[in-house]
């Protein structure tokens, strides 16, 4: 963390946000776009990668270049200010045959008595025969009254042939957050969707996927774990239609403990003889066996339990 | 180093108070290797989850070294140097067996040391340490990293619950031989529940167990021959022939 390299415009509640959701510790290399209380605070492109606001302020437009290959796009947004709600439209253009991997994520540090809300829509289009990974991650703090309030939505363009990684997680500190993903294949396009959440308190996440496998040999898997502890709720949608001859695949796999609920709604529809669709859901708790086993190794209960939804949720 | 003393221990069954041990005193000594033995039912298992604490006797105690451990948590027997390896081990999703090495051993262990112990009970240990402990292995891997687990403990007292249980013969040949260096290499007691004829031919002491007591006890060579054709030391063939454990 050289002082040269250091975020001039970020303070250090806002610094320490970037480093849980984007593990940035000082400027990124390649090009970025970091958001701090609504508005800019760093920016810059590459020579294939271009990050431009769009004209009515609402959020960012990133263009990468086809052909763009091993380049990263860092876009993390920090909330320190209680009571701020903002509305961030960003989409991403990525050009055909790029190899690039995308950090967004979300950190809001509430201290006051006001809600603060980030609500977010990204929209991927994502070029053929490209391949991008995408991270999110969100992370609340604060010990204020005021509630931290995510709601991500993601649309996704895949054409053909096209490779998107997405990684979503969420484990500490957001008091409410509804999700919503919806993504579109053409042939042989893949999705590949790992999301992991943990919920704690009174807190409440609600997380829901619709993927269209339209185009021939696409297909998606999407894979949820996720604990839910003490009195919170979590919802998981995944619903998958197969248009064509393509193959998807949904898994959801909770533990549940205390007093916590949780809701695993897996939906597929075949449109196609040739679609194989295969959906899983389990939630349970947390076994009496796997503690003792931990126990027998020296640890102490709430150790073991700790290492259990650890493991799990790695 | 282990002492069970007037040891009785019972399950509510229908209303009914059913005795699994009853009055049961035993001692296993420093460095000894002993085997228990016994038909099925006669509480050998529940005897080894005594020790290890995840039962507790309705009478009697049990001195560890000299400290009367009866009241004490599995944790803190486990802490106190009392290992014990599941006759059918857990599963944890996403726990890698890399990770479970490490708890055990309680320090973070390099990749390289912790292959070690994978190699001891004969897993290529490049092909294992980043898998997770999860449906994904055989019972005779699991079997195998269960036992990994307790030689990373490696501590003075070590308690193995039917090794051979669930398992195939190709593998349980394999682990005898685990068995066999440990007895050798070992610094501390080890005593294992089996009903294994070539486990028992490798104790220094046999203890037959039958309807919650002791029935024999003693040196290997003075057990061994009256249990021979018996279920109590079957060969490792008849097991699987006739399907029993």
């Amino acid at each position: 963390m050289g002082g040269s390299s250091a975020i001039s415009n970020i303070d250090p509640i806002q610094m320490r946000l970037l480093e849980e959701v984007a593990d940035l510790h000082e400027t990124p290399a390649g090009a970025y776009n970091i958001r701090a209380n609504g508005q800019m605070a760093a920016r810059a492109a590459s020579e294939n990668i271009e990050i431009i606001s769009k004209e009515d302020g609402t959020g960012i437009d990133i263009h990468i270049k086809p052909g763009t290959k091993h380049e990263s796009v860092h876009i993390p947004v920090v909330l320190s200010q209680s009571g701020l709600s903002e509305m961030v439209c960003n989409d991403f253009y990525i050009g055909d045959g790029a190899d690039v991997v995308i950090i967004a994520g979300c950190g809001i540090h509430n201290g006051g008595d006001k809600d603060s809300k980030h609500d977010g829509l990204h929209r991927f289009f994502v070029g053929r025969a490209s391949r991008v990974k995408y991270v999110e991650k969100h992370y609340g703090s604060g010990d204020g009254k005021g509630k931290r309030v995510m709601n991500p939505q993601t649309e996704v363009i895949m054409e053909e042939n096209s490779y998107l990684e997405m990684e979503m997680v969420q484990i500490k500190g957001v008091d409410s957050t509804k999700r919503a993903t919806k993504a579109d294949l053409a042939a042989g396009a893949k999705l590949v969707i790992r999301e992991r959440l943990l919920t704690h308190g009174t807190q409440f996440a609600e997380s829901s996927f619709i993927v269209n496998l339209n185009g021939e040999d696409s297909s998606a898997n999407v894979i949820s774990r996720s604990v839910a502890k003490e009195d919170s709720t979590q919802i998981f949608i995944a619903e998958i239609n197969g248009n064509a001859k393509c193959a998807g695949h949904s898994e959801c796999d909770a533990i549940i403990m205390d007093n916590a609920k949780i809701s695993a709604i897996p939906k597929i529809t075949a449109n196609n003889t040739d679609a194989a669709l295969i959906h899983e859901a389990a939630i349970g708790k947390i076994a009496g066996e796997q503690i003792i086993k931990l126990m027998t190794l020296g640890l102490t209960e709430g150790e073991a339990e700790a290492q259990i939804v650890n493991g799990f949720l790695k | 180093m282990l002492t069970l003393e007037n040891i009785s221990f019972g399950v509510q069954e229908d209303s009914k108070e059913k005795e699994i041990i009853h009055n049961l005193t035993l001692s296993i000594d420093d460095h000894k290797f002993v085997v228990i033995t016994g038909p099925n039912g006669g509480g050998k298992s529940t005897l080894a989850r005594l020790i290890a604490g995840i039962e507790r006797p309705n009478q009697g105690r049990i001195l560890f070294n000299n400290t009367d451990i009866t009241h004490k948590t599995i944790t803190e027997r486990a802490n106190l140097g009392i290992s014990y390896a599941f006759q059918q081990p857990v599963r944890f999703k996403g726990v890698q067996v890399l990770d479970l090495i490490r708890l055990a051993a309680k320090k973070k262990l390099a990749a390289a040391d912790a292959c070690t112990y994978l190699s001891e009970v004969g897993l290529c240990a490049k092909d294992y340490i980043n898998r997770e402990v999860n449906a994904s292995l055989s019972g005779g891997e699991l079997k195998r990293i269960e036992i990994a687990t307790v030689l990373a403990r490696g501590t003075k007292l070590s308690v193995f619950d039917e090794p051979e249980a669930g398992i195939d013969l190709w593998s349980f040949q394999n682990l005898i031989s685990v068995f066999e260096r440990m007895r050798d290499k070992t610094d501390g007691s080890i005593l294992i529940i089996s009903h294994q004829e070539r486990i028992l031919n490798i104790a220094d002491e046999i203890v037959v167990i039958a309807d919650g007591q002791i029935t024999a006890q003693g040196p290997k060579d003075d057990i061994l021959p009256g249990l021979l054709g018996t279920a109590s030391a079957v060969d490792a063939c008849s097991k699987f022939y006739k399907g029993g454990q």
